[in-house]
């Protein structure tokens, strides 16, 4: 038995994607620029596609634009808006500590370029204060950026009240809502969005697939320079297969919400329930403000890796935020940011769930993961130490 | 390709010489909890063999594993054997590491090291003999 508890990494194609990419697959390869029928058609076929990823979110479809995915919409929205923010002077940015890499990294070189970035800390529940943004906001601002939830940790951010002040004054607002599309109700209207980034492997669709939604008015920047397909904002051929499926998928996922976060939000207490039942172990981010799917604990005394490689010998597909998944020195940034010291980082367990979990299933992985943490701590040189009270427990 | 080899996942799977030792001639310890990998090592040394060795470690899977294989290469070995073992030796043993691992080889040999010396520094009549 395999049990895929990894869903904020990637998630499986539906049906629905998978039969809706085939036909553009094999007949309808035409190039979507090309005058002839199967152009056409692909070209009809993608503006259908835009039609319906635009409903899905509350908005109309000119202001969707198709790109590689999330990172790329992340990039080109973070380098419109402050390149557009610095022609009229303008070159603060603000946002937090918890962000994708996506965002992070495309800051970080933005420093460089010289624009001031501010990252707000994020309270112990890993949520923005929204009134922090608001304190911040200035007419030097050109951009706030603030993702929709988080992937890690799943805690679902003020998005509304950070764009209704941003609108009040006329700040463009980005969120990466990576996590959230498909998943929790979006609506970049009532949200008060200006820009706002997906991705389609997230919601049972296709993976190096994604849009960029730009309100209508605020201008966009080109980050792919070439031919005229996307309205001229991003050049190259159309990945017309994976535009198709992405649709597909984002539409069976919006009208499936309701009952999936019901039946989610159930399991996903009932294995925050039965994890919390481990000593010295403690949830990441807030209990009640997270994504259905999502659960994150720390649990003192244990590395990561080890736990998730003896969870996998179990049948279970985890992740976790401690540094030796990652390859770097330090563990998650998430992590970090609500708190928890490095010691306690390295020892966390990301866990989220599909649509199709079971109740069964949730209570193996409590099962499972009772075995391995105490099975691993048995010979921690760092629990031995906090039990024998030479260093002091933090969870 | 996997992560890890069979012989890093057979060493992970059922580490050797997992546990503790009652008055240990030596014992080790390396590394913090802030990087993400501590060992600790434990020595029974009988004219200058050793003759047992236990370890403790947390941390990832190639840090288990080195730290396993580790002390199966100087079990039953003289100390100055033991202490010309290399983190490469660690490494090979486990028909290799990826290359972001390889300071969890590091480690184990820094571990078996620091275990030794806490042995010399009880035993100094022990270190001319060498
Ligand atoms: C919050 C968030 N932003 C951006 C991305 C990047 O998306 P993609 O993999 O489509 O580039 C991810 C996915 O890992 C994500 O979780
Ligand atoms: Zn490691």
């Amino acid at each position: 038995m395999r049990i895929y508890a990894d869903n904020a990494a990637t998630t499986k194609m539906s049906k629905a994607a998978i039969e809706a990419m085939m036909p553009y697959i094999t007949d309808i390869f035409g190039n979507p620029s090309s005058l002839y029928s199967e152009g056409q058609r692909a070209k009809e076929a993608i503006e259908n596609a835009r039609e319906t990823v635009g409903r899905c979110i509350g908005a109309s479809p000119k202001e969707i634009y198709f790109t590689s995915g999330g990172s790329e919409a992340d990039n080109q929205a973070l380098r419109s808006a402050v390149y557009e923010g610095k022609i009229k002077g303008k070159t603060k940015i603000i946002t937090d500590t918890i962000e994708h890499h996506a965002v992070l990294h495309t800051l970080k070189k933005l420093e460089k370029e010289g624009f001031e970035v501010v990252y707000l800390p994020v309270g112990k529940n890993g949520i923005v204060n929204a009134d922090d943004v608001i304190n911040e906001l200035d007419d030097k601002t050109c951009l706030v950026t603030v993702m929709y939830a988080n992937n890690e940790i799943g805690t679902v951010q003020p998005i509304r009240k950070i764009g209704e002040a941003c609108r009040r004054r006329n700040i463009v607002f980005h969120t990466d809502a990576v996590q959230a599309v498909g998943h929790i109700p979006v609506n970049v209207t009532a949200d008060n969005v200006d820009m706002l980034s997906a991705s389609a492997h997230k919601f049972h669709g296709p993976k190096g697939v994604g849009f960029l939604y730009v309100r209508k008015g605020v201008r966009l920047h080109n980050l792919i320079e070439g031919g005229a397909q996307e309205r001229g904002k991003r050049a190259g051929t159309e990945n017309v297969p994976g535009i198709v499926s992405a649709a597909a998928a984002l539409e069976e996922a919006v009208s499936d919400i309701d009952k999936n976060t019901e039946k989610l939000t159930h399991l996903r207490d009932r294995l925050i329930k039965g994890l919390s039942e481990i000593p010295h172990s403690a949830l990441n981010g807030d209990l009640k403000e997270r994504l259905p799917s999502n659960v994150n604990f720390c649990f003192e005394g244990i590395e990561g890796e080890s736990l998730l490689l003896l969870l996998d010998d179990k049948g279970i597909s985890a992740s976790s935020g401690s540094a030796c998944t990652s390859g770097s020195l330090d563990p998650s940034h998430v992590l970090l940011a609500i708190g928890r010291p490095h010691d306690v980082a390295h020892g966390s367990l990301r866990l989220t769930l599909g649509e199709n979990a079971t109740e069964e299933e949730v209570d193996y992985i409590v099962s499972a993961v009772k075995e391995v943490v105490s099975y691993l701590r048995g010979f921690s040189p760092v629990w031995r130490d906090l039990c024998a009270g030479k260093s002091k427990f933090l969870l | 390709m996997a992560l890890y080899s069979e012989k890093v996942m057979d060493h992970f799977r059922n580490p050797r010489n997992v546990g503790t030792i009652e008055n240990a001639d030596g014992v080790g310890e390396v590394g913090n909890a802030r990087c993400g990998d501590i060992m600790k090592i434990y020595l029974k040394i009988d004219d200058g063999i050793i003759a047992d060795v236990k370890f403790e470690t947390f941390g990832c899977g190639s840090a288990i594993a080195s730290s396993s294989m580790a002390t199966e290469l100087i079990k039953g070995k003289p100390v100055s054997e033991a202490m010309a073992l290399t983190n490469k030796a660690v490494a090979e043993a486990l028909d290799g590491l990826p290359d972001y691992k390889m300071h969890c080889s590091v480690l184990a040999e820094e571990a078996i090291k620091n275990a030794l010396e806490d042995y010399y520094s009880k035993h100094p009549e022990q270190r001319k003999d060498e």
